[in-house]
Protein backbone atom coordinates (compact mmCIF):
# COMPACT_ATOMS: atom_id res chain seq x y z
CA UNK A 1 0.00 0.00 0.00
CA UNK A 2 2.72 2.46 0.99
CA UNK A 3 4.60 1.45 -2.17
CA UNK A 4 1.58 2.20 -4.37
CA UNK A 5 1.21 5.69 -2.93
CA UNK A 6 4.92 6.44 -3.23
CA UNK A 7 4.83 5.09 -6.79
CA UNK A 8 1.96 7.42 -7.60
CA UNK A 9 3.79 10.45 -6.23
CA UNK A 10 6.93 9.49 -8.11
CA UNK A 11 4.85 9.30 -11.28
CA UNK A 12 3.32 12.69 -10.55
CA UNK A 13 6.77 14.25 -10.10
CA UNK A 14 8.02 12.77 -13.35
CA UNK A 15 4.88 13.92 -15.16
CA UNK A 16 5.27 17.53 -13.99
CA UNK A 17 9.01 17.42 -14.69
CA UNK A 18 8.39 16.41 -18.30
CA UNK A 19 5.65 19.01 -18.81
CA UNK A 20 7.76 21.81 -17.33
CA UNK A 21 10.82 20.68 -19.28
CA UNK A 22 8.87 20.80 -22.53
CA UNK A 23 7.51 24.23 -21.71
CA UNK A 24 10.99 25.49 -20.79
CA UNK A 25 12.01 24.75 -24.35
CA UNK A 26 8.92 26.53 -25.71
CA UNK A 27 9.62 29.74 -23.78
CA UNK A 28 13.27 29.64 -24.79
CA UNK A 29 15.09 29.01 -21.51
CA UNK A 30 18.76 28.13 -21.85
CA UNK A 31 18.46 24.32 -21.82
CA UNK A 32 22.13 23.75 -21.11
CA UNK A 33 21.96 25.89 -18.00
CA UNK A 34 18.69 24.30 -17.01
CA UNK A 35 20.23 20.85 -17.21
CA UNK A 36 23.05 21.98 -14.96
CA UNK A 37 20.61 23.58 -12.52
CA UNK A 38 18.60 20.35 -12.38
CA UNK A 39 21.79 18.36 -11.76
CA UNK A 40 22.81 20.74 -9.00
CA UNK A 41 19.36 20.39 -7.43
CA UNK A 42 19.74 16.62 -7.43
CA UNK A 43 23.13 16.82 -5.69
CA UNK A 44 21.85 19.42 -3.27
CA UNK A 45 18.94 17.12 -2.34
CA UNK A 46 21.03 14.10 -1.35
CA UNK A 47 22.29 15.31 2.03
CA UNK A 48 18.88 16.44 3.35
CA UNK A 49 17.39 13.21 1.97
CA UNK A 50 19.89 11.18 3.99
CA UNK A 51 18.94 13.14 7.09
CA UNK A 52 15.34 12.16 6.31
CA UNK A 53 16.43 8.50 6.42
CA UNK A 54 17.66 9.21 9.95
CA UNK A 55 14.20 10.49 10.82
CA UNK A 56 12.75 7.36 9.27
CA UNK A 57 14.95 5.20 11.48
CA UNK A 58 13.87 7.11 14.59
CA UNK A 59 10.19 6.81 13.77
CA UNK A 60 10.41 3.19 12.65
CA UNK A 61 11.32 2.11 16.17
CA UNK A 62 7.90 3.29 17.22
CA UNK A 63 5.70 2.77 14.18
CA UNK A 64 7.45 0.10 12.14
CA UNK A 65 8.77 0.92 8.67
CA UNK A 66 5.86 1.36 6.23
CA UNK A 67 4.18 4.39 7.77
CA UNK A 68 7.37 6.45 8.36
CA UNK A 69 8.62 5.50 4.90
CA UNK A 70 5.39 6.66 3.34
CA UNK A 71 5.11 9.81 5.38
CA UNK A 72 8.67 10.99 4.88
CA UNK A 73 8.65 10.20 1.15
CA UNK A 74 5.43 12.05 0.55
CA UNK A 75 3.41 14.69 2.30
CA UNK A 76 5.23 14.75 5.61
CA UNK A 77 8.33 16.48 6.82
CA UNK A 78 10.78 15.71 9.59
CA UNK A 79 9.60 18.83 11.37
CA UNK A 80 6.05 17.49 11.36
CA UNK A 81 6.19 13.75 11.75
CA UNK A 82 8.13 13.44 15.00
CA UNK A 83 6.05 15.95 16.98
CA UNK A 84 2.81 14.64 15.44
CA UNK A 85 3.63 11.05 16.31
CA UNK A 86 4.68 11.96 19.84
CA UNK A 87 1.59 14.10 20.41
CA UNK A 88 -0.69 11.35 19.12
CA UNK A 89 1.15 8.81 21.28
CA UNK A 90 1.01 10.90 24.43
CA UNK A 91 -2.72 11.54 24.00
CA UNK A 92 -3.17 7.77 23.88
CA UNK A 93 -0.96 7.35 26.89
CA UNK A 94 1.89 5.43 25.27
CA UNK A 95 5.58 6.19 24.93
CA UNK A 96 7.48 6.86 21.72
CA UNK A 97 10.25 4.52 22.78
CA UNK A 98 8.11 1.38 22.58
CA UNK A 99 7.03 -0.23 19.35
CA UNK A 100 3.30 -0.03 18.79
CA UNK A 101 1.87 -3.53 18.79
CA UNK A 102 -1.82 -2.95 19.30
CA UNK A 103 -3.65 -2.69 15.95
CA UNK A 104 -6.15 -0.30 17.49
CA UNK A 105 -3.49 2.15 18.62
CA UNK A 106 -1.65 1.84 15.30
CA UNK A 107 -4.76 2.55 13.30
CA UNK A 108 -5.66 5.50 15.53
CA UNK A 109 -2.19 6.97 15.04
CA UNK A 110 -2.29 6.53 11.26
CA UNK A 111 -5.67 8.28 11.13
CA UNK A 112 -4.56 11.13 13.36
CA UNK A 113 -1.27 11.65 11.53
CA UNK A 114 -2.99 11.61 8.15
CA UNK A 115 -5.93 13.86 8.88
CA UNK A 116 -3.71 16.10 10.98
CA UNK A 117 -1.49 17.09 8.08
CA UNK A 118 -4.00 17.61 5.32
CA UNK A 119 -4.74 21.33 5.74
CA UNK A 120 -1.88 22.65 3.59
CA UNK A 121 -2.50 20.35 0.67
CA UNK A 122 -6.27 20.95 0.75
CA UNK A 123 -5.77 24.71 0.69
CA UNK A 124 -3.31 24.42 -2.19
CA UNK A 125 -5.74 22.27 -4.16
CA UNK A 126 -8.60 24.67 -3.65
CA UNK A 127 -6.98 28.09 -3.61
CA UNK A 128 -3.61 28.01 -5.34
CA UNK A 129 -5.03 29.16 -8.66
CA UNK A 130 -6.64 32.20 -7.10
CA UNK A 131 -3.52 32.92 -5.04
CA UNK A 132 -1.34 32.72 -8.12
CA UNK A 133 -3.45 35.02 -10.23
CA UNK A 134 -3.37 37.48 -7.32
CA UNK A 135 0.43 37.34 -7.33
CA UNK A 136 0.56 37.83 -11.10
CA UNK A 137 -1.72 40.86 -10.81
CA UNK A 138 0.38 42.29 -8.01
CA UNK A 139 3.42 41.96 -10.18
CA UNK A 140 1.75 43.52 -13.19
CA UNK A 141 0.43 46.47 -11.20
CA UNK A 142 3.72 47.40 -9.61
CA UNK A 143 6.63 45.30 -10.80
CA UNK A 144 9.12 46.72 -8.32
CA UNK A 145 6.89 46.14 -5.31
CA UNK A 146 6.00 42.66 -6.59
CA UNK A 147 9.70 41.79 -6.55
CA UNK A 148 10.21 43.32 -3.10
CA UNK A 149 7.13 41.39 -1.90
CA UNK A 150 8.67 38.06 -2.91
CA UNK A 151 12.11 38.93 -1.54
CA UNK A 152 10.48 39.90 1.76
CA UNK A 153 8.73 36.53 1.99
CA UNK A 154 12.03 34.71 1.33
CA UNK A 155 13.94 36.84 3.79
CA UNK A 156 11.25 36.41 6.43
CA UNK A 157 11.68 32.66 6.16
CA UNK A 158 15.48 32.78 6.07
CA UNK A 159 15.60 35.13 9.09
CA UNK A 160 13.44 32.77 11.13
CA UNK A 161 15.86 29.90 10.49
CA UNK A 162 18.94 32.05 11.05
CA UNK A 163 17.44 33.16 14.35
CA UNK A 164 16.78 29.56 15.32
CA UNK A 165 20.47 28.75 14.84
CA UNK A 166 21.23 31.16 17.68
CA UNK A 167 18.65 29.72 20.06
CA UNK A 168 21.16 27.64 22.03
CA UNK A 169 23.96 30.14 22.48
CA UNK A 170 23.13 30.78 26.12
CA UNK A 171 23.79 27.13 26.93
CA UNK A 172 27.55 27.63 26.66
CA UNK A 173 30.18 26.99 24.02
CA UNK A 174 28.49 23.94 22.48
CA UNK A 175 25.47 26.12 21.75
CA UNK A 176 27.69 28.14 19.42
CA UNK A 177 28.48 25.15 17.19
CA UNK A 178 25.52 25.73 14.82
CA UNK A 179 26.47 29.40 14.57
CA UNK A 180 30.04 28.52 13.60
CA UNK A 181 28.78 26.01 11.01
CA UNK A 182 26.42 28.59 9.55
CA UNK A 183 29.27 31.13 9.29
CA UNK A 184 31.54 28.53 7.67
CA UNK A 185 28.87 27.69 5.12
CA UNK A 186 28.34 31.40 4.45
CA UNK A 187 32.09 31.94 4.02
CA UNK A 188 32.45 29.07 1.58
CA UNK A 189 29.49 30.48 -0.35
CA UNK A 190 31.24 33.88 -0.47
CA UNK A 191 34.43 32.28 -1.77
CA UNK A 192 32.40 30.47 -4.45
CA UNK A 193 30.72 33.76 -5.29
CA UNK A 194 34.12 35.38 -5.72
CA UNK A 195 35.23 32.71 -8.17
CA UNK A 196 31.98 32.92 -10.12
CA UNK A 197 32.00 36.71 -10.40
CA UNK A 198 35.65 37.66 -10.60
CA UNK A 199 37.33 34.56 -11.95
CA UNK A 200 34.51 33.64 -14.31
CA UNK A 201 34.22 30.03 -13.13
CA UNK A 202 30.75 29.57 -14.60
CA UNK A 203 30.04 25.95 -13.68
CA UNK A 204 30.47 26.82 -10.02
CA UNK A 205 27.39 29.04 -10.07
CA UNK A 206 25.08 26.04 -9.96
CA UNK A 207 27.09 23.98 -7.52
CA UNK A 208 28.04 26.72 -5.04
CA UNK A 209 25.09 25.90 -2.81
CA UNK A 210 25.57 22.11 -2.52
CA UNK A 211 29.34 22.60 -2.16
CA UNK A 212 28.91 25.11 0.68
CA UNK A 213 26.35 22.99 2.44
CA UNK A 214 28.24 19.70 2.19
CA UNK A 215 31.60 21.25 3.12
CA UNK A 216 30.09 22.95 6.14
CA UNK A 217 28.48 19.65 7.18
CA UNK A 218 31.81 17.88 6.81
CA UNK A 219 33.58 20.63 8.77
CA UNK A 220 31.02 20.33 11.54
CA UNK A 221 32.61 17.00 12.51
CA UNK A 222 36.02 18.45 13.54
CA UNK A 223 34.44 21.71 14.72
CA UNK A 224 32.05 19.91 17.09
CA UNK A 225 34.89 17.73 18.29
CA UNK A 226 37.05 20.75 19.12
CA UNK A 227 34.29 22.82 20.62
CA UNK A 228 33.04 20.02 22.79
CA UNK A 229 36.47 19.97 24.35
CA UNK A 230 37.91 16.92 22.63
CA UNK A 231 41.56 16.92 21.55
CA UNK B 1 -3.18 33.10 -17.30
CA UNK B 2 -1.91 31.42 -20.44
CA UNK B 3 -2.66 27.97 -21.69
CA UNK B 4 0.31 26.34 -19.96
CA UNK B 5 -0.66 27.87 -16.61
CA UNK B 6 -4.25 26.73 -16.95
CA UNK B 7 -3.17 23.23 -17.85
CA UNK B 8 -0.80 23.03 -14.88
CA UNK B 9 -3.60 24.11 -12.56
CA UNK B 10 -5.97 21.55 -14.06
CA UNK B 11 -3.46 18.72 -13.76
CA UNK B 12 -2.31 19.98 -10.40
CA UNK B 13 -5.79 20.00 -8.92
CA UNK B 14 -6.65 16.64 -10.35
CA UNK B 15 -3.44 14.87 -9.36
CA UNK B 16 -3.37 16.48 -5.91
CA UNK B 17 -6.99 15.51 -5.20
CA UNK B 18 -6.17 11.96 -6.19
CA UNK B 19 -3.13 12.10 -3.90
CA UNK B 20 -5.32 13.18 -0.97
CA UNK B 21 -7.65 10.24 -1.60
CA UNK B 22 -4.66 7.89 -1.71
CA UNK B 23 -3.21 9.32 1.50
CA UNK B 24 -6.52 8.74 3.26
CA UNK B 25 -6.72 5.24 1.90
CA UNK B 26 -3.64 4.23 3.92
CA UNK B 27 -5.29 4.48 7.35
CA UNK B 28 -8.45 3.07 5.80
CA UNK B 29 -6.48 0.09 4.52
CA UNK B 30 -4.84 -0.39 7.94
CA UNK B 31 -8.22 -0.28 9.67
CA UNK B 32 -9.81 -2.75 7.29
CA UNK B 33 -6.80 -5.09 7.12
CA UNK B 34 -6.38 -5.38 10.89
CA UNK B 35 -10.11 -4.96 11.43
CA UNK B 36 -9.12 -2.31 13.94
CA UNK B 37 -11.08 0.92 13.91
CA UNK B 38 -9.79 3.48 16.36
CA UNK B 39 -13.27 4.65 17.36
CA UNK B 40 -14.27 8.29 17.49
CA UNK B 41 -12.99 8.86 21.02
CA UNK B 42 -9.28 8.10 20.55
CA UNK B 43 -9.33 9.53 17.02
CA UNK B 44 -10.82 12.86 18.08
CA UNK B 45 -8.71 13.19 21.20
CA UNK B 46 -5.58 12.42 19.16
CA UNK B 47 -6.64 14.86 16.49
CA UNK B 48 -7.31 17.50 19.10
CA UNK B 49 -3.68 17.17 20.20
CA UNK B 50 -2.30 17.48 16.67
CA UNK B 51 -4.71 19.48 14.53
CA UNK B 52 -4.84 22.88 16.28
CA UNK B 53 -1.12 23.36 15.68
CA UNK B 54 -0.55 21.47 12.46
CA UNK B 55 -3.64 22.63 10.63
CA UNK B 56 -2.65 26.20 11.36
CA UNK B 57 0.96 25.57 10.35
CA UNK B 58 -0.21 23.82 7.17
CA UNK B 59 -2.53 26.68 6.28
CA UNK B 60 0.20 29.25 6.91
CA UNK B 61 2.68 27.23 4.87
CA UNK B 62 0.20 27.10 2.00
CA UNK B 63 -0.14 30.86 1.95
CA UNK B 64 3.60 31.52 2.44
CA UNK B 65 5.11 28.91 0.15
CA UNK B 66 2.35 28.85 -2.47
CA UNK B 67 3.46 32.19 -3.94
CA UNK B 68 7.15 31.24 -3.61
CA UNK B 69 6.97 27.93 -5.42
CA UNK B 70 4.68 28.90 -8.29
CA UNK B 71 1.98 26.64 -9.66
CA UNK B 72 3.58 23.31 -10.61
CA UNK B 73 6.11 23.59 -7.78
CA UNK B 74 3.38 24.12 -5.18
CA UNK B 75 1.18 21.22 -6.23
CA UNK B 76 4.18 18.90 -6.21
CA UNK B 77 5.81 20.42 -3.15
CA UNK B 78 2.73 20.11 -0.98
CA UNK B 79 2.15 16.53 -2.08
CA UNK B 80 5.74 15.47 -1.51
CA UNK B 81 6.36 17.43 1.70
CA UNK B 82 9.65 18.43 3.33
CA UNK B 83 9.15 22.01 2.17
CA UNK B 84 11.28 24.16 4.46
CA UNK B 85 14.24 21.85 4.78
CA UNK B 86 14.37 20.83 1.12
CA UNK B 87 11.91 21.92 -1.58
CA UNK B 88 11.85 25.67 -0.95
CA UNK B 89 15.67 26.06 -0.69
CA UNK B 90 16.07 23.86 -3.78
CA UNK B 91 13.64 26.01 -5.76
CA UNK B 92 15.22 29.27 -4.55
CA UNK B 93 18.67 28.06 -5.49
CA UNK B 94 17.55 26.90 -8.93
CA UNK B 95 15.83 30.22 -9.68
CA UNK B 96 18.90 32.07 -8.47
CA UNK B 97 21.32 30.12 -10.63
CA UNK B 98 19.05 30.39 -13.69
CA UNK B 99 18.64 34.11 -13.11
CA UNK B 100 14.84 34.00 -13.21
CA UNK B 101 12.32 35.72 -10.95
CA UNK B 102 9.54 34.03 -8.97
CA UNK B 103 6.00 34.53 -10.25
CA UNK B 104 7.09 34.84 -13.83
CA UNK B 105 6.55 32.15 -16.41
CA UNK B 106 10.26 31.29 -16.39
CA UNK B 107 10.39 31.22 -12.60
CA UNK B 108 7.39 28.94 -12.49
CA UNK B 109 8.93 26.44 -14.91
CA UNK B 110 12.29 26.43 -13.09
CA UNK B 111 10.58 25.95 -9.71
CA UNK B 112 8.52 23.06 -11.03
CA UNK B 113 11.65 21.37 -12.38
CA UNK B 114 13.59 21.93 -9.15
CA UNK B 115 10.81 20.60 -6.92
CA UNK B 116 10.22 17.62 -9.23
CA UNK B 117 13.92 16.68 -9.38
CA UNK B 118 14.24 17.11 -5.64
CA UNK B 119 11.17 14.93 -5.01
CA UNK B 120 12.37 12.20 -7.33
CA UNK B 121 15.84 12.13 -5.77
CA UNK B 122 14.43 12.13 -2.23
CA UNK B 123 12.08 9.26 -3.06
CA UNK B 124 14.89 7.24 -4.62
CA UNK B 125 17.27 7.91 -1.73
CA UNK B 126 14.58 6.81 0.71
CA UNK B 127 13.88 3.65 -1.25
CA UNK B 128 17.59 2.81 -1.19
CA UNK B 129 17.65 3.76 2.48
CA UNK B 130 14.80 1.44 3.25
CA UNK B 131 16.20 -1.50 1.31
CA UNK B 132 19.65 -1.09 2.84
CA UNK B 133 18.49 -0.07 6.26
CA UNK B 134 20.27 -2.86 8.10
CA UNK B 135 23.78 -2.20 6.74
CA UNK B 136 23.26 1.58 6.58
CA UNK B 137 21.89 2.15 10.03
CA UNK B 138 25.16 1.79 12.00
CA UNK B 139 26.97 4.08 9.54
CA UNK B 140 24.30 6.77 9.52
CA UNK B 141 23.86 6.70 13.25
CA UNK B 142 27.55 6.55 14.05
CA UNK B 143 28.66 9.21 16.55
CA UNK B 144 31.33 10.40 14.10
CA UNK B 145 28.75 11.47 11.53
CA UNK B 146 26.12 12.74 13.91
CA UNK B 147 27.39 16.38 14.07
CA UNK B 148 27.10 16.60 10.27
CA UNK B 149 23.42 15.68 10.34
CA UNK B 150 22.74 17.76 13.44
CA UNK B 151 24.03 20.80 11.59
CA UNK B 152 22.28 20.37 8.28
CA UNK B 153 20.03 23.39 8.74
CA UNK B 154 22.83 25.82 9.71
CA UNK B 155 24.87 24.53 6.76
CA UNK B 156 21.94 25.03 4.40
CA UNK B 157 20.70 28.39 5.61
CA UNK B 158 24.18 29.90 5.99
CA UNK B 159 24.80 29.54 2.27
CA UNK B 160 21.27 30.54 1.32
CA UNK B 161 21.43 33.62 3.53
CA UNK B 162 24.57 34.92 1.79
CA UNK B 163 22.76 34.98 -1.55
CA UNK B 164 19.61 36.66 -0.35
CA UNK B 165 21.02 39.02 2.24
CA UNK B 166 23.70 40.32 -0.09
CA UNK B 167 20.99 41.06 -2.67
CA UNK B 168 18.66 42.85 -0.25
CA UNK B 169 20.47 43.74 2.95
CA UNK B 170 18.13 46.65 3.60
CA UNK B 171 15.11 44.35 3.63
CA UNK B 172 16.96 41.66 5.59
CA UNK B 173 18.18 43.81 8.45
CA UNK B 174 15.02 44.23 10.52
CA UNK B 175 13.68 40.64 10.40
CA UNK B 176 17.17 39.36 11.24
CA UNK B 177 17.36 41.56 14.31
CA UNK B 178 13.83 40.59 15.34
CA UNK B 179 14.53 36.86 15.02
CA UNK B 180 17.89 37.04 16.78
CA UNK B 181 16.35 38.84 19.72
CA UNK B 182 13.38 36.46 19.83
CA UNK B 183 15.38 33.25 19.69
CA UNK B 184 18.12 34.36 22.05
CA UNK B 185 15.57 35.64 24.55
CA UNK B 186 13.27 32.59 24.27
CA UNK B 187 15.36 29.56 23.22
CA UNK B 188 12.38 27.22 23.44
CA UNK B 189 10.95 28.91 20.34
CA UNK B 190 13.23 26.75 18.23
CA UNK B 191 10.62 23.99 18.35
CA UNK B 192 8.08 26.43 16.91
CA UNK B 193 10.14 27.68 14.00
CA UNK B 194 7.37 26.83 11.51
CA UNK B 195 5.13 29.34 13.27
CA UNK B 196 7.87 31.96 13.19
CA UNK B 197 8.38 31.67 9.43
CA UNK B 198 5.09 33.45 8.65
CA UNK B 199 5.66 35.85 11.56
CA UNK B 200 8.97 36.76 9.95
CA UNK B 201 7.41 36.97 6.50
CA UNK B 202 4.57 39.28 7.56
CA UNK B 203 6.90 41.46 9.66
CA UNK B 204 9.31 41.77 6.72
CA UNK B 205 6.47 42.64 4.36
CA UNK B 206 5.29 45.46 6.64
CA UNK B 207 8.78 46.90 7.04
CA UNK B 208 9.45 46.59 3.29
CA UNK B 209 6.20 48.39 2.50
CA UNK B 210 7.24 51.25 4.79
CA UNK B 211 10.74 51.44 3.28
CA UNK B 212 9.26 51.25 -0.22
CA UNK B 213 6.76 54.04 0.45
CA UNK B 214 9.59 56.21 1.77
CA UNK B 215 11.62 55.45 -1.32
CA UNK B 216 14.42 53.80 0.66
CA UNK B 217 14.44 50.53 -1.32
Amino acid sequence: MAAIIIGYVLFQSIFFLLKAWKHARVIGLNMKRLKRAAGATAIFTIAPAISIILGMITLSKFLGLPLPWLRLSVLGALTYELPAASTAASVMGISLSDTVTSPNVYSAITWVMTVGILSGIVIITLFLKRMQSGMFKLRQKDEKWGKIFMDSLFLGMISAFLGMIFSDIRSGITGWIPVVIMLLSAMIMLVCGYFVKHRNVKWLENYAMPISMLSAMALSIPVSFLMKGGM
Amino acid sequence: MNEYENKIHRWGRLSTSLAIVLFLSFPLFVSIYYNAWPGWGPFLSGLLGVAPIFWVVGAIEAFTFGPMLGSGGSYLGFVTGNLTNLKVPAALNAMQSMGVEPNTEEGDVVCTIAVAVSSIVTTLVLIVGMLLLAPLQPILQSPVLSPAFDNILPALFGALAVVFISKNWKIALSPLILMLVLFIAVPSLSSAVSILVPVGAIFTLCISRLLYKKGMI
